[in-house]
């Protein structure tokens, strides 16, 4: 029995993993241009069906794909932050939020006129395959999609901490008037974060449809667990995003296996009220 | 003006006169429509997505097939987005632009909204599909169902069951249930744990599990399961799940001897098969389906081919099917009513008696509560990913396989 609970906590850890990564773009964008983006899931859902394309017409696999989708991903943030959003930054949040909830429901819509509502799968070679760890089970595709979550996430802390583009873009998060009196560039690198953020939910979303199938329905559902796992984690906080992902991923699988399985969800939303209630600005964020 | 005084028709007049007939206007129209207008009601977007659209493939060939048949309807198309209320204030939308007939709407919660829209503005709904024993057994007056109950569904499922064991010589031992936590998915768990208890069955019910259909996958509910380590997996899902399900058995390795859906969708899906090719095979569902042999059916089938030319199967069986039918049924109502007033239509759908129809079972006939219950339910098992009658023997094209191949191995 106890290998059954250690085989819960490694698949809940995992997916927490994946979860992280996808919530890490939500949570970089918020942190430095202030814009929360309510079509950060179905953007997350665009890059499973560009996954889906690339391998059932080129036979790609999603874990190589998801660099060049993270590529074009950045392309579209850093077009759609310079074009669009830009013009909402500073404005009330109302407006911000209508904005992007109006792109959300766009990009639903196009996918079900173009894809229609059925799940498209990836049927990998390894799909079904699984690792046998004595008595402890865990699939392939998750632990390769888990691994490729942490090489992305520890890229993206190196750039931020070991370049000079990155250092900029947290001196605009850290204080945006010094930030422009020094003679940075916003608007510039409001753009590049923006297209980072959405890099990551392009990666998050190519590894995601190696364990679950891609479908225009699960934009919403991708959009609130990642602002769950943010506002857990602490909004504008990296490793908050990675530790309230993996903080799910374990808890729901665990709440599942002891308790009831159809209660997973509404257990993050307990923890969600519980880190609300007791440190409102999540586990990792800093107190404004 | 001095005309008006000679005539004694005022301006007032006149204006009463042009509004008594402006309100007026939509009842005559109406009444003397020579087509029926009907609204059909499906979640043609949201996670139901998939079998809403299915349904909607069998309302746009409906008129077609009818017309042929004598009958003449107009569809109103509409997606209830898998939103309860959604679909009520729809209900209420197309009941304002001159529906005279709802049909619909496949999830029961939905069905149950749209009811109480029709109750209230007396307009008839036919439920296409819709299992919830509440449907029928709150007093509704302007309802009818052709569809299975919950306890029917599952009644008929597990005797197939039965059936099956017997069939084969197979012997289960010791089953798990796995259920959707939405409407229908509860109301078949409500069913079985009335049902199970009085049914004679050969095999013990370990535990029912309940899971959340829109969870990303089911890894949780298969290590629970593997942990109980039935030989029968009894299931009731949509096709989303039914593919996290199976992919996640294979995955955790875990071999029951047989998967059976006593009453559900999801596993003879096209998205089923698409998304698992060989695994998907073996599987079971015990539910009605349409009757190949029957004439109305290959008129169906031909309608749907046409319109439908890449599609596998010659029709989508169950959800095509079933819808239908319903409209079929409304059809019929509004012939022998020779009228398109919700009252007449009622009492003329109240005295439906069809014989020539698709579904397997026998004529069209409501009770007092407007259930039909002469529905039948046959054993599918997925053969070369198409779901293919195994049981009853006189309608069998294949024999039942059992215990289900090994996931291993599968070509």
């Amino acid at each position: 029995m106890a290998s059954l609970y250690v085989n819960v906590v490694i698949q809940g850890l995992l997916t927490g993993l994946i979860y992280g990564l996808m919530a890490l773009g939500l949570s970089v964008i918020f942190g430095v241009v202030r814009v929360v983006n309510f079509a950060h899931g179905e953007f997350a859902v665009v890059a499973m069906y560009a996954a889906f394309i690339l391998f059932s017409r080129l036979g790609l696999d999603p874990l190589v794909t998801m660099l060049p989708i993270a590529a074009g991903f950045f392309v579209i943030g850093y077009i759609l932050q310079a074009t669009l959003i830009q013009r909402f930054v500073g404005r009330p949040e109302t407006q911000q939020f209508i904005l992007l909830v109006g792109v959300a429901i766009i990009i639903v819509n196009v996918l079900l006129m173009q894809f229609g509502p059925d799940a498209q799968p990836v049927n990998l070679s390894y799909g079904f395959d699984s690792f046998l760890i004595g008595p402890v089970i865990v699939d392939k595709s998750r632990i390769y999609a888990a691994v490729a979550a942490v090489a992305v996430a520890t890229v993206l802390f190196a750039f931020f901490r070991h370049t000079r583009t990155g250092t900029a873009i947290r001196a605009c998060a850290d204080n945006l008037t010094g930030a422009g009196v020094v003679g940075l560039d916003v608007k510039k690198l409001y753009a590049l974060t923006f297209g980072i953020g959405l890099a990551c939910v392009g990666a998050a979303g190519a590894l995601m449809v190696t364990i679950a199938d891609a479908a225009p329905s699960l934009g919403p559902a991708y959009t609130l667990l990642a602002f769950i796992i943010v506002i857990i984690g602490g909004l504008g906080s990296m490793t908050g995003a990675l530790v309230g992902g993996v903080l799910i991923g374990v808890s729901e699988a665990l709440a599942g296996f002891i308790l009831v399985p159809a209660m997973k969800s509404m257990f993050s939303f307990a923890l969600l009220i519980l880190v609300l209630v007791l440190r409102p600005q999540g586990l990792m964020g800093r107190r404004t | 003006m001095s005309s008006c005084i000679r005539s004694g028709v005022s301006r007032r007049h006149l204006l009463a006169g042009a509004a008594a007939i402006a309100l007026s206007a939509p009842a005559i129209v109406r009444a003397q429509t020579p087509t029926l207008k009907i609204a059909h009601i499906a979640p043609r977007s949201g996670y139901l997505a998939a079998p809403g659209q299915a349904c909607h493939r069998g309302a746009l060939i409906a008129p077609k097939v009818l017309a042929d048949y004598g009958y003449r309807v107009e569809l109103m198309h509409v997606d209830s987005e898998t939103n309860v209320d959604v679909a009520r204030t729809q209900a209420e939308r197309v009941i304002s632009e001159g529906a005279s007939v709802i049909v619909g709407a496949f999830e029961s919660a939905a069905t149950l909204a749209v009811a109480q829209v029709c109750e209230q503005r007396k307009v008839p709904l036919v439920v296409s599909l819709g299992s919830a024993p509440q449907i029928t057994e709150q007093g509704y007056q302007f309802l009818v169902r052709n569809f299975q109950t919950n306890p029917q569904l599952l009644a008929n499922g597990l005797r197939a069951i039965k059936d099956l064991m017997a069939a084969t010589g197979v012997e289960f031992k010791k089953a798990v249930y796995l259920h959707a936590n939405d409407t229908f998915g509860t109301g078949q768990r409500q069913a079985m744990d009335k049902t199970f208890p009085t049914a004679g069955m050969p095999f013990t019910l370990a535990e029912s599990i309940a899971y959340d259909p829109k969870a990303q996958d089911l890894t949780v509910e298969v290590t629970k399961i593997r942990a109980i380590n039935p030989d029968l997996v009894l299931i009731i899902t949509r096709a989303p799940d039914a593919i996290k399900l199976v992919r996640d058995m294979v995955r955790q390795r875990f071999e029951p001897k047989a998967i059976i859906s006593p009453g559900s969708p999801g596993l003879y899906d096209e998205e089923f098969y698409q998304a698992l090719g060989p695994l998907a095979d073996y599987h079971m569902v015990n539910i009605p389906w349409v009757n190949p042999k029957a004439p109305m059916t290959q008129a169906l089938e031909a309608a749907f081919k046409t319109a439908h030319p890449n599609n596998r199967f010659a029709a989508d069986c169950f959800n095509v099917g079933f819808t239908y039918e319903a409209i079929l049924i409304a059809a019929d109502a509004f012939k022998r009513a020779g009228a398109s007033d919700g009252a007449a239509l009622m009492a003329a759908l109240k005295t439906t008696d069809i014989a020539d129809h698709v579904i397997i079972g026998g004529p069209i006939r409501f009770d007092d509560k407007g259930q039909n219950n002469n529905i039948a339910s046959a054993v599918m098992q997925n053969r070369n990913r198409v779901p293919t009658v195994v049981l009853p023997k006189e309608a069998a094209v294949m024999a039942p396989v059992l215990p289900m191949p090994p996931w291993q191995g599968r070509t």
